[in-house]
């Protein structure tokens, strides 16, 4: 009994596969994010989504505030000199409002509570 | 050398149905606590789903030392009491989701002999955003969501290595 757990102690916590699974799984995200990022696209519009049903199309190059209601909440969607964020929304993680501008063709801004995306497109 | 050690330690000795059910009982309380000041954690990053997974600590626990039954009844007890404790539907879904992938992955690499725990931690949470991602793609029938995908992974293998650790530590020590 004492000898077991003795031995029990002694087991290493990491073995070599746990440390290349590591460094694969971040090898292989971190390379697709620099592709992600220097392969960007300026985007002309944003396509405001609640769940599969789109709200609202609108151009990425003129300055506006779209307020969207849904039945879980509001966010108030800014397009302001190219770029779209959500400034203010009253969901309970505040993660879109939170969420950098976005330019980007594909790029999103989701609001998880109120099934609320916002995305650039062409 | 190294490769009989985890066996060893494997060689669970059946544990009698009551005391299992208050390991059980004990072991979901745990991980309901932790949810709880998981949630108070405010998100550090404007990305859903990246967080520490501090629930898992207890499902990793579980299951190396009670098996992977209990730890499913674990995972699933917590899922839907902090669910309906903190929480709503939604949440219960994507959590559902994303533990059930998890579980799966970490009981298969934890019968590869080549994995130690803190390798089974790290697919574990990476197979959990991966859950809760899919879950999202679907609800919000969003397809971009490839920037997403990278930063939970590179999250998941993160808090995976922490936790990880720190379940080896613990499954190390407690005798069960
Ligand atoms: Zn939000």
């Amino acid at each position: 009994m004492c000898e077991q757990r003795e031995n029990v102690n002694r087991t290493r916590l990491v073995s070599r596969a746990d440390l290349i699974l590591l460094a694969v799984v971040l090898l292989l995200a971190g390379a697709a994010l620099v592709f992600y990022e220097t392969h960007k696209e300026q985007g002309k519009l944003v396509r405001i989504r609640v769940g599969s049903e789109t709200v609202e199309v609108l151009p990425l190059g003129k300055d506006r505030t779209y307020e969207v209601k849904t039945g879980e909440g509001s966010n108030t969607v800014v397009i302001k000199s190219g770029t779209v964020s959500v400034e203010s929304a009253d969901c309970p993680d505040k993660i879109c409002v939170r969420h950098k501008p976005v330019d980007s063709v594909g790029e999103t801004i989701i609001c998880l509570p109120h099934k609320l995306v916002v995305e650039v497109v062409e | 050398m190294e490769n009989k050690e985890p066996r060893k330690n494997e060689k669970e000795k059946t544990i009698p149905a009551s005391r299992m059910t208050a390991y059980i009982g004990v072991f979901t309380a745990l991980a309901l606590l932790l949810s709880y000041i998981e949630s108070l954690i405010p998100v550090f990053l404007a990305v859903p789903g990246v967080k520490l997974g501090l629930a898992n600590l207890v499902t990793i626990v579980a299951l190396f030392k009670l098996g992977v039954l209990p730890a499913a009844g674990i995972s699933l007890c917590r899922i839907l009491l902090s669910g309906i404790l903190f929480g709503n539907l939604t949440m219960i879904l994507y959590s559902l989701a994303g533990a059930t992938l998890s579980l799966l992955v970490m009981w298969a690499l934890k019968h590869c002999r080549i994995f130690f725990v803190t390798g089974v931690s790290i697919a574990g949470a990476v197979a959990h955003n991966a859950g809760q991602l899919a879950v999202a793609a679907f609800l919000l029938e969003n397809g971009s969501m490839f920037y997403y995908m990278c930063v939970l992974a590179i999250s998941g293998a993160v808090s995976g290595l922490l936790i990880g650790l720190l379940a080896g530590s613990i499954i190390r020590r407690i005798r069960i």
